[in-house]
Parts: C-alpha cells; structure tokens; sequence
C-alpha cells in the first residue's frame, strides 16, 4: 500500500450508487471483498462481523438471485436477517416506501437493503431514515452491487489484482437506456480506467450517453475485434412488446453473442451475463457454457462484494461522532 | 363602499402607459380617478416608495376544488392569491369532477364569493370530464362564466378534437388555453430528457412534444383564428414557433411561469420532488429563449401554474409523485428576480405581463387596468423589500415550493380588491 492509500478511510454510511463514490472508494470495496473470498469456502461458512446486527431485505420489486445473494452475505457476516417484500410501488393510497421504511426500522434494525422499480427510492429512504440503506438496485437508476461484483470478476479473471482497468475495453451489449446495471458499471468502470462501449439498436442506446463519456456503437460486428470484456445484458420482455427493436429474431441476429462472433473476438475476451439469461437471444448457449464465460464465477463473486457492502457501511455508522462521515 | 384614496405612490398603469407618482381615489368599487387629490375624503392608504399597480391577474392557477380539497380549496386559495398581490386569479378545470359543464362553473363563482378574498374565474373544459375526446358543454359554460378553455394538465390531443374546438370556441370569443404535450412521447417522463434524465434513471419529456403540439395547433388555427394561448412555455423551440406565428398576424400568445424562469432540470438532481413539474424544468440555454421571447413580446403573460399538493404525496419516489409546485405567495418578487434584476425589462414592462395582457387574455372586462371606471383592484407593491420566503408562513394549504429559503427583493404589501382591503402588511400606512 502507498502512503496515501494507507490513509484512506471508508467513510460511507450509504451505498446509493457508483456515481458518486470515488475510484478509491470502489478499490477498497473491491479489496475488502477478496477478503471475504475465502469465508464460502471454509466448512464454517462464517464470521462474526455483524453478529448481533439486523440486515433487512426490503424488496418492492420481485428478485431472486439477488435477493438471494444479499440473504446469505448478511448471512455468513453472523447477521440476523430479515425478509420483507412489498409489492407494487406506493402510489397516493396506502402506506408510501418511506413509512414502509421507517416501520421496518423501529423494529431496529442496522441496515436496509432496498430495491424498488423507481429510480432514486435508495435515496429516498437514506434521507428518511437513520440506518444504513444498500441500493439492490432501482429503477433505471443503479446497481451499484451488480456492478461491483462484475469488477471484482474482472480483476479476478484479467489478473488485474489493483482494480486498474487502464487500456481495456468493455462492451455493454443491449438494452443500455433502460438499464440500471450499466449506468453502474459505467460509472464504476470508467472510474477505475477503462473504456466503456456501449452497443445496442438506437432505440435502447441513445447517444445521450456519448455525454456520459461513453462510446456508442450500434453495429457490433465492427467493435468485435477491440473488445477486452464483453457484458450482455437480459432482453427484457417490455422492450419486445414496446417494440424497441422490430422482432427477436433480428436483435438475435444483429446483437447476439453467438460463436462464429465470439471466434472473431480476442482470444482471451471475457464474456459476462448479469443473468438470468435469455439463451438463444442475447448470447449463445455454447458462449454461455464456455470457457471464456464468467458468468457463474459472477454469482460467486456476489456474495463477497455484498459481504464487503454490508460489512463496510455499517462499519461507517460509528464514525458518525467523529463528523468523518460524507453522506 | 368607502373612498379609499391612495396617495404619492408610483402608479403604474400599463394599459395606459402611465407611469408617474400621483393619487388614486376608489370609491364604490371602481376607480374614481387619478390624480393629485389635495383634501383626500375617507380612508388613505400612504403608498410613498410603492409601485400602484392594477390588481395582478394569475391567468393559471389550480384551486382543487371540488374534489381535492385536502390540497387546496377555492378559499385558501384566494387568501394565496391576496397573500401574493392577486386580485384576480382564473383556475383550471382539472378538477374531481373537472369543471366541464355550466353547473360547475357557476359553484366556482359561489365558492368564490363566500370567501370574499379575490375574484376567482372559472376555465372550463374543453372536452367532457378533460378526455380529450367529445366537446364539453363550451356555449353554456362560456354563457356562465367561464372565460377561457383548457384541458389542462393534458393536451387536447386529437387533431381532429382540436380543429373542432378551435372552431367552437372561436364563436365563443373566448381563447383556448392549451397545455402543449404530444402525450405519445411523454409515456413515463417524469423530467426534461437529457444527460440527468439519463444519468437519474428517470423518464425523459423531450422539449419536441411540447413544440409539435404548439406546431400543430397553429396549423390547425391559421384558417380558425381563434384565439390561442400556449402555457407554460418552456423550450426555445416553442418560443420560436410562437414568435412566427404572431409575426404572420395569428391571435396566438403564450405564458411563462416563475420557475421556468428562475430553475434549470439541475433541480431534479437529488428527486427531489418539488423540482417534478409538468412541463418540466429545462436549460439554461431554454431559459435565456423564454427571457428573450418577454423581452421582444412574444410571450406576453406570467402564469404561476399555482399546483399545490399534500406533503405526503411529494414525500413519494420521485416517479410517483404529483407533479407541480405552488406560486400565488411568491411569484411576484420571482418574476422580479428573473426579469427586473437581471436587467431584461421593467416594472412597467412585467405589470402588462400581470395585468392588462391577461385581463384581455381571458375577457375580463373592467380589470387589469387602473382606467377611471375600471374595478377597484390594486395592488400596492414595494419595489424594494429585502425578504425570505417562508413556506410556513404561506397562506395557500400546501406547502410545495422549492423556492422556501430564497432571498427575494419586492413584495406585495398590500391587496386591494373591489375597493376594500384583503391584505395589508403595514398598518402603519393606513389613516382612516
């Protein structure tokens, strides 16, 4: 460590999103989750770090994989978990997400996990509340979890042990405009050094985005060669009926990452999938099964980038008195 | 009623281009005269270092009543009003159920009167329960009362509707008042598209839908004529097309409201819900279009769009909550801010917006002037008052307003309507 990262603090009560979090900051999440590598592999497949602690799932929006992931992280911390799911959003009748919230924390409890279908619900809560809030994703807005653990994989896998993504390229394939996971890995990844591409039909990949300091590209084919990661998102099945791209089998045909395209690609490409995956449509069974996928090594790496998550914010509840705390 | 004689005041009075420190005499309700009064008779209200204006006429509020009264009512919303300087405030019919036939036009004016605050007209619908699809009762309502159409809160969205409207309301002399937004391209927006929209996660309202509407509707009007007033303005491009279209002679005008004006879509950075408005805030550059379009006279009328809502309902996700902020307390010293601070017109010039134009607007005979025999509405504002807004000391029922906490320079300090007195902030300058 230099000396300027041994002075490093985590100071972040909240995780909201990458935005506004610092490369030092991703890092030493990043770093903090190798650490709690080894814990899924032990015969104990705990720690105490939060015993005695409350993790609540506040799920408005159904998810199981990384409802899931965050169950068991909290889990293996020695944390009392606690599963709420709500479902629809708080529109003028009944109890709105901010009573929802604080009703679930006078039960006491250390750290809301939240993921609602509207952006900025994380935030939302985090001003209303006194505890820690964890964005499991909203709305288009940010995954900030997801992006992380895509991170964390590519450094596993690229042999990038810092974290510093210089000089790579990273394709987002799909539905980018109405996609929280990308906004997050757009933001992580260009913090940490990389250059992000952005590929998809115009309708899901507006060039809005170029502003965000982006690529945009709308024929993969021709970005095939530069690409150092690929990550292709889910088709969602709104954007079929909304009719943002003509047909399935065309975006197949146009965006899919099928073998004869991954044979053009580097030879050592990375090729991740948020999941669940649509096989046969945004990306082939046999790229999907293959070697150069990360795909479930993804899902792995989840769970020690949300035990890092949890363990770090909630650790940023007692610096409260010091006044070192930012958010 | 008594004779109130208002006396060393600035009277401005834009319909007739005075502008000098004289007197004002009302007496029964109307302006009596102007003029240097030496043995003032009755009650004298000293106005020395004030602007006398004619009462200010808000041309777009929402007053909620009937249906929504936990918001606003009628009442509260003219005390707002007087709070604020209005002596006149027209209130759309988007309410539960909408203002769309001469019955509820004529409650508006019955609510009106109980509270004995300011004058409240009624605009009615311009299609059954605001659908958008058959024509509301518009001869009777008009008939009654009600002195402009508008569908408010939605665009009359059919061109054919629109043509047939335009042709009805046009035998009414009266003007359609259209909330300009092509609804196909504002599914799910929720703020103005961009690089924040984007970057928030939230649904883009791209400035074409406003400006396609405005486009439409001018085609559509170039052979009807009818008179037709876009509302709240917000794009250049809007701007431009209204500016055209007055230069080839057609009755077309449009309003701007204090925070388009005064805020960028920067605001909604944060969701905080009182930045969620319907057009919604826009850029700097959209800013500059709509000061501009003020200065050269296209946009001729100031509209705070006064849109109050509970606070539970802004306290939702940014998505969910209601869109709107409400005006009637503040807007005077906001106007001041966006247009007399910055340098872009005068107090003469931003009264017209307030008064003369929007009483011609919406046919209000015998209002927005200071003419001998008009109505005795005044308001007496002091163009310097250094003061905070306060949304608790608002007289409206709501409470979102993202202005709370501004600095703000001029004030209404007192609000004449009829020729009695509904506000006054300093007694001192009142001899009976």
């Amino acid at each position: 460590m230099t000396a300027a990262a041994s002075k490093y603090v985590w100071s972040h009560k909240h995780l909201l999103g990458l935005e506004h979090l610092t490369a030092e900051d991703i890092r030493f999440i990043l770093q903090t989750a190798r650490g709690f590598e080894g814990v899924s592999t032990r015969s104990v497949k705990k720690v105490p770090a939060l015993r005695g602690k409350v993790v609540v799932n506040l799920f408005f929006e159904p998810s199981t994989r990384t409802k899931s992931s965050f169950y068991l992280a909290a889990s293996r911390l020695s944390a009392d978990t606690l599963d709420f799911s709500a479902s629809g959003s708080s529109l003028s009748k009944g109890e709105t997400v901010v009573d929802t919230a604080r009703n679930i924390e006078a039960m006491g409890v250390d750290v809301i996990v939240v993921r609602h279908k509207q952006s900025g619900v994380p935030q939302l809560l985090a001003e209303s509340v006194a505890c820690s809030v964890v964005n499991a994703g909203d709305g288009a807005h940010e995954h900030p979890t997801q992006a992380l653990l895509d991170m964390y994989t590519m450094g596993q896998r690229l042999n990038r042990p810092d974290f510093d993504f210089s000089g790579l390229n990273v394709a987002i394939v799909g539905d980018i405009a109405h996609s929280r996971v990308a906004r997050s890995n757009i933001h992580g990844l260009q913090k940490l050094g990389a250059n992000v591409l952005l590929v998809g039909p115009p309708t899901l990949v507006p060039r809005t985005f170029e502003a965000l300091g982006c690529e945009v590209h709308h024929d993969l084919d021709a970005v095939l060669s530069r690409i150092d990661v690929a990550n292709m998102l889910r088709v969602q099945f709104e954007r079929i009926t909304s009719q943002a791209f003509p047909s399935v089998r065309e975006y197949a045909t146009v965006f899919g990452l099928s073998a004869p395209r991954l044979a053009k690609m580097k030879k050592d490409v990375l090729v991740m999938h948020p999941g669940p995956i649509n096989r046969g449509l945004e990306i082939e069974s046999a790229v999907a099964d293959g070697p150069n996928s990360a795909i479930l090594q993804q899902v792995a790496n989840g769970l020690a980038v949300r035990m890092a998550v949890l363990f770090l914010v909630h650790g940023a509840q007692y610096m409260n008195a010091e006044g070192e705390n930012d958010e | 009623m008594a004779t109130l004689t208002i006396t060393n005041g600035r009277v401005i009075d834009p319909a007739s281009g005075l502008d000098q420190k004289t007197d004002v005499v009302l007496s029964r309700g109307k302006v009596e005269k102007i003029g240097k009064v030496s043995k003032p008779g009755g009650a004298v209200l000293d106005a020395s270092g004030c602007i006398v204006s004619p009462g200010l006429i808000d041309p777009h509020v929402h007053l909620r009543e009937p249906g929504q009264e936990d918001k606003e009512t009628i009442a509260t919303g003219a005390a707002s009003a007087v709070a604020g300087g209005f002596t006149s405030v027209c209130c759309m019919p988007n309410t539960n159920p909408a203002l769309d036939d001469d019955g509820r036009i004529e409650f508006v004016y019955t609510q009106a009167a109980k509270a004995k605050l300011c004058n409240v007209f009624p605009v009615g619908a311009i299609t059954k329960n605001r659908g958008g699809e058959e024509l509301a009762e518009i001869g009777l309502m008009a008939r009654n009362g009600a002195v402009a159409f508008s569908d408010d809160g939605i665009a009359v969205a059919s061109a054919s509707v629109m043509a047939k409207a335009l042709r009805y309301v046009a035998s009414t002399g009266r003007a359609i008042m259209q909330h300009c937004e092509e609804p196909t391209l504002t599914q799910g927006a929720v703020m103005n598209a961009g690089v924040l929209a984007t970057k928030l996660g939230l649904g883009g309202w791209p400035g074409v839908a406003e400006e396609l509407i405005i486009q439409r509707d001018v085609m559509l009007n170039a052979s009807i004529k009818c008179r037709y007033h876009a509302q709240h303005l917000t794009t250049a491009g809007g701007v431009d097309i209204i500016r055209r279209a007055r230069k080839a002679g057609q009755p077309v005008s449009a309003e701007a409201s204090p925070h388009h004006l005064l805020l960028t879509e920067d605001a909604c950075s944060g969701y905080d819900t009182n930045a969620k408005m319907n057009p919604p805030l826009r850029t700097r550059d959209d800013i500059k279009a709509i000061i501009k379009g003020i200065k050269d006279g296209v946009i001729t009328v100031l509209a705070t769009d006064h849109a109050p809502h509970t606070r539970e309902e802004k306290e939702l996700e940014f998505a969910a909550a209601p869109f709107g902020i409400i005006g009637l307390d503040c807007a005077l010293p906001l106007y001041a801010k966006a247009l007399i601070e910055s340098g872009a017109i005068d107090w003469p010039a931003m009264l017209a917006m307030m008064t003369i134009n929007p009483a011609e607007l919406c046919g209000l005979s015998g209002k927005g002037t200071l003419a001998e025999g008009a109505d005795a509405d005044v308001t007496i504002i002091d163009p310097s008052e250094s003061w905070t807004i306060d949304v608790s000391q608002f007289a409206s029922k709501s409470r979102n307003c993202p202005f709370d906490g501004w600095d703000v320079t001029s004030r209404a300090i007192a609000t004449i309507v009829g020729g009695s007195i509904k506000m006054n902030r300093d007694k001192a300058r009142l001899k009976k």
